[in-house]
């Protein structure tokens, strides 16, 4: 599926959002402005960005903890994300929710996830809304390779078949499980799990824009056609550890800085486009520039916002005790 | 009007919302009565038939079975209410929610406060509770206590078939999560039940007997057993207040606490465990609020703090009865 | 000698009552109580009642004990002349108990019935039967056909009664169209035609009533008299706090004050009776039914539309009937009526004479039918 160039320098854009806005956070993290537990994408955006371009609001996506990325491609507003991440009123969910738990509904997207293993039967859910309404819409879980291996995520493997829903798992396989290395910790190869179900299966380098959006279309069409669901290895890796704070002793010396040097999605977007001759890099080097400044505003304003007025301790919620 | 089982009450509620609203769905483990064979459709209707006659009614589109995975099935209750349907799902007997809680605790719960209000949770599971059917430890349990203690959950003990029939139509119309408690051993009670649909709002206690001596705030099928007792006390000239506070979240404090300001002593009486219960909670509310209006101790009849047993005779002495509750009241009003 | 010795049996007060509470004995052994005499209270799972006596003469037993749960037709009471042995009493007593077989739970009598028109189910029942000219009983707001259990059964005797539930209310279909009472008496009317019942003798209470008087408006041949009980339309004033309270009021604490201004007795009310409320009300489109009603004819306290007027050009025999201390419309609407108009006060009686003072308001019915002849 060849896309136009305004579709490229948007998907770069998401990419350059998340990455931007993830190093920024780690940053702002570092230096305590920000509470909490936040888990990072930087790394992975090619996934996110390669996948949900594919997607309009009527799709629905469920993400995990590491959840920022999927959240920007979804098109959950970056500015009321920031707000969230630093616990503010104004933020994407009243600043209840945090990092792990952004969401946005009437952007399809069903929230982070603190619970390894928690959006798969969600969005099995989510597909038997579109199923049943006929809306078209597809729903896509993201797992890691940990969450690969809750049962909640094999089971619903198996309902999404049986069900016959337009679903999608996307495995995205970043090497670990907070400390623990998919190598060791997954037995059999997701794609053989795939098939088990009977359920077709693509594995995809995920640090390729090209190679993530081409493999997703094919199974996000096969969906939405009613051809049921089907699985996304994609490999990739994180810049950063589990979560903030992390210091990542169970990773190689030298491993961050060869995969930032030889595996960032952003850098191999920019040499594919630009060797195809699909995009100029003054075109991605002005969504640079307009990246760095929104998020420099964001940062700001979220520095500055003011938290929850305390009476949002009890709204959402029924209490009467 | 005329008179219906619990079941029957139960699948009315279900079968006339979902005559009213498309958006309500019904699924379950053997909910279309099994799927897949060779042998009659709508077969089961759930494992004891509650939901039998509604797969030819509404179709397949609307009434399915699911594969046994209560965590995919759960979940995709909670993703199905979070994008636009109302799921009416059965855990078949509350002891499942073990392999399928974080999907109600977690998730379901949660949506509405975590996403800063911007979700609502319209669903509903069903499920079985409650000891006398002689099926043991895993097969038995009244395990509404943990369910009453999540924020986000409300949690429905029918004491009735009337009760039964409101109370789903209320739990299919709330937008939070509903853990709707259904007692197996209930289920061929009678007595007359409206043909129109009709709902009873959450959170607001039944008196089913009014007296000046004792509060008896029972749960669920206690109900009729604590009304048992009652009629026992009278004999003795001991006027009873029966209070069945139909959801155990919300809770209808008030109602308690009024209760006991009129008659001086409080008895909860629960199926479930002593501890960290309902009972204990209800116990510690008037303790807290309506101390000075008490004028004996407070007492508790519930099961005792063990797993449910398998041999009849010890499951018999496991339930509480009207007997041990005329003893409590007579420890209260000593 | 025991032709002369009467027994007094628990009553069946409406289809669904199958045992009833002997609350308490206003009586002693040893007096003499005339027909209509309240000797003793019961409670049913519908309300509690004041029972009055069917029969007259010295009470010689009071075999049921107060707090005793009787099936209907067990024995209360026996009366005999003061020259019936006390050995005959007993020994009729002894008798009844051992003949006395209870009712079936299934065989409850006349069911209700019901008929569409216009889309609309109507629930009614159907008690009596004969060629006599049909009487249409027409509950108040809120009420439905059991608010004539104490009195369908005398007039079954007289005519074939038809007690209907109207739009809205008990189990028929709840929608009330505009609420007025013009469209209330619209789909009467067409139950009148749906049933073949081309002439009607009309009873009403409170909105029945006001409904009951436009159809002898609408259509004077076909009403051949008109009782109409502490009746809507006749006058300004009617009591909102008592009905926006009727439909406020969730818990029986609150329901309570509100019912008992309908009774000039306040025991009367009972945690059943309210129960039997808060049932109807929880009915899908009760509320909204209700408060239409309110809305179109008793707005702010006001009754809107007297038929007055429609009265004054009846040629029927019409009788008003009004419980001399009713809190709901007052009973200062009777005042100035047309003198063809039969007034009859009820004393120590609320809103619900029918139900206070059953046994005088069924004569009064019967007479008036009776002057229809």
């Amino acid at each position: 599926m060849q896309l136009s160039r305004d579709e490229l320098i948007e998907s770069y854009r998401v990419m350059r959002t998340i990455r931007d806005f993830e190093e920024r956070v780690h940053e702002e993290f570092s230096g305590g402005a920000i509470p909490g537990f936040v888990h990072l994408y930087s790394g992975e955006e090619a996934s996110a960005a390669g996948i949900c371009q594919h997607l309009s609001d009527k799709d629905k996506i469920a993400s995990t903890h590491r959840g920022h990325g999927h959240c920007i491609a979804k098109g959950c507003d970056v500015r009321q994300m920031m707000l969230e991440i630093y616990g503010r009123g104004e933020g994407l969910c009243g600043g209840k929710g945090g990092s792990m738990h952004i969401a946005d509904l009437s952007k399809g997207m069903l929230g982070a996830n603190g619970i390894v293993g928690g959006g798969p039967p969600l969005i099995c859910g989510a597909a038997l809304t579109a199923k049943y309404k006929k809306t078209g819409g597809v729903a896509i879980a993201f797992v890691g390779d940990g969450g690969s291996n809750q049962g909640t995520t094999l089971e619903s493997y198996n309902l999404a078949k049986v069900w016959n829903l337009p679903v999608i798992f996307v495995v995205e396989d970043n090497g670990y499980a907070e400390a623990t290395s998919s190598s060791w910790s997954v037995a059999g190869s997701q794609m053989d799990r795939a098939k088990g179900f009977g359920m077709p299966a693509v594995q995809v380098d995920g640090h390729d824009f090209f190679a993530v959006h081409e493999a997703a279309g094919e199974v996000i069409e096969r969906a939405r056609a009613g051809g049921g669901p089907s699985l996304m290895h994609v490999i990739l890796n994180r810049f950063f550890g589990h979560f903030e704070g992390d210091a990542m002793t169970y990773r190689a010396e030298g491993e961050i800085a060869r995969l930032r040097k030889e595996k960032d999605s952003l850098k191999i977007f920019r040499t594919n486009a630009t060797q195809a001759g699909l995009l100029e890099d003054a075109d991605m080097d002005k969504v640079d520039k307009e990246v760095a400044g929104l998020i420099d505003d964001v940062v700001k304003e979220s520095e500055k916002a003011t938290p929850p007025p305390l009476e949002k301790l009890t709204t959402d919620v029924y209490v009467n005790y | 009007m005329s008179k219906k089982s619990y079941r029957q009450a139960i699948n009315e509620a279900i079968a006339q919302e979902m005559r009213r609203d498309e958006n309500v769905l019904v699924w379950g483990e053997d909910n279309a009565g099994g799927t897949g064979g060779d042998g009659e459709q709508d077969a089961w209707g759930g494992v004891l038939g509650v939901t039998k006659g509604l797969l030819p009614e509404f179709g397949p589109n609307r009434v399915l079975d699911t594969p046994i995975s209560e965590s995919a099935f759960i979940g995709a209750a909670a993703g199905a209410a979070a994008t636009g349907l109302r799921p009416v799902a059965e855990l078949m007997f509350v002891d499942f929610m073990g392999v399928c809680f974080d999907q109600i605790f977690n998730q379901a719960a949660k949506f509405r406060y975590m996403f800063g209000g911007k979700a609502v949770t319209p669903m509903v599971i069903r499920t079985m509770y409650g000891a006398g059917f002689r099926a043991a430890s895993q097969h038995s349990q009244a395990l509404y206590s943990v369910f009453t203690h999540v924020p986000g959950l409300k949690v429905v003990v029918p004491s009735s078939p009337y009760e039964a029939k409101g109370l789903m139509t209320q739990a299919i119309r709330d937008d939070d999560p509903v853990i709707f408690f259904e007692n197996k051993v209930m289920y061929d009670d009678e007595e007359e039940v409206p043909d129109d649909p009709y709902a009873i709002p959450f959170g607001e206690a039944r008196l089913t007997r009014e007296g000046d001596d004792v509060t008896i705030v029972a749960i669920g099928r206690m109900v009729g057993i604590a009304n048992q007792a009652a009629d026992e006390l009278e004999k003795a000239g001991i006027s009873a207040t029966v209070v069945d506070p139909r959801t155990t979240s919300p809770l209808d404090v008030d109602t308690i606490i009024e209760c006991v300001e009129d008659t001086g002593r409080l008895v909860v009486v629960d199926e479930s465990h002593p501890r960290c219960s309902v009972a204990s909670d209800i116990s510690s509310i008037v303790a807290q609020h309506a101390f000075k209006a008490l004028k004996g101790p407070i007492q508790m009849v519930t099961a005792p703090h063990t797993p449910v047993p398998f041999a009849p005779e010890l499951e018999d002495a496991y339930v509480p009865n009207p007997a041990k509750i005329v003893d409590a009241v007579k420890v209260a009003m000593a | 000698m025991t032709d002369s010795i009467q027994p007094i049996i628990m009553p069946k007060w409406g289809l669904a009552m199958t045992e009833g509470l002997l609350a308490s004995w206003s009586v002693v052994e040893g007096v003499t109580i005339n027909a209509g005499d309240e000797i003793c209270e019961i409670e049913t799972t519908k309300l509690a009642n004041m029972f009055e006596s069917p029969v007259s003469g010295l009470l010689r037993r009071c075999v049921a004990t107060e707090g005793e749960d009787l099936p209907v037709g067990a024995l209360l009471a026996v009366v005999a002349a003061s020259d019936v042995s006390d050995v005959d009493v007993d020994a009729y007593v002894a008798r009844f108990q051992e003949d006395f077989v209870p009712e079936e739970a299934d065989d409850t009598g006349p069911e209700p019935e019901s008929v569409t028109v216009d889309g609309l189910r109507l629930v009614y029942l159907k008690q009596g039967e004969g060629d006599g000219i049909p009487i249409i009983l027409l509950h108040g707001f809120g009420a439905d056909m059991n608010g004539w259990l104490f009195n369908q059964g005398d007039l079954s005797e007289v005519a074939p009664t038809f007690a209907l539930d109207l739009p809205g209310h008990g189990k028929s279909a709840k929608q009330v169209g505009d609420g007025s009472l013009m469209w209330m008496a619209g789909v009467v009317e067409k139950f009148m035609s749906a049933m073949s019942l081309p002439t009607v003798h009309l009873v009403g209470h409170s909105m029945g009533a006001g409904i009951a008087l436009q159809i002898a408006a609408d259509q004077p041949q076909a009403v051949k008299s008109l009782t109409l009980i502490a009746g809507a339309a006749l006058g300004d004033e009617v009591n909102i706090e008592f009905l926006e309270g009727y439909v406020a009021a969730k818990r029986q604490k609150h329901m309570k004050p509100v019912l008992q201004q309908l009774v000039y007795d306040k025991d009367l009310i009972s945690p059943d009776m309210m129960e039997e409320v808060f049932k109807f009300k929880r009915i899908d489109g009760v509320i909204d039914g209700l408060n239409t009603l309110i809305q179109t004819n008793f707005v702010g306290g006001t009754q809107q539309g007297s038929l007055r007027d429609a009265l004054s050009a009846l040629s029927i025999p019409v009788t008003i009937i009004w419980g001399r201390e009713d809190q709901i419309i007052p009973v200062s609407h009777t005042d100035g009526l047309p003198a063809s108009v039969k007034i009859e006060i009820i004393e120590h009686s609320g809103h619900v004479p029918q139900m206070e003072h059953a046994s005088r308001v069924n004569e009064i019915i019967t007479a008036t039918i009776a002057s229809a002849a």
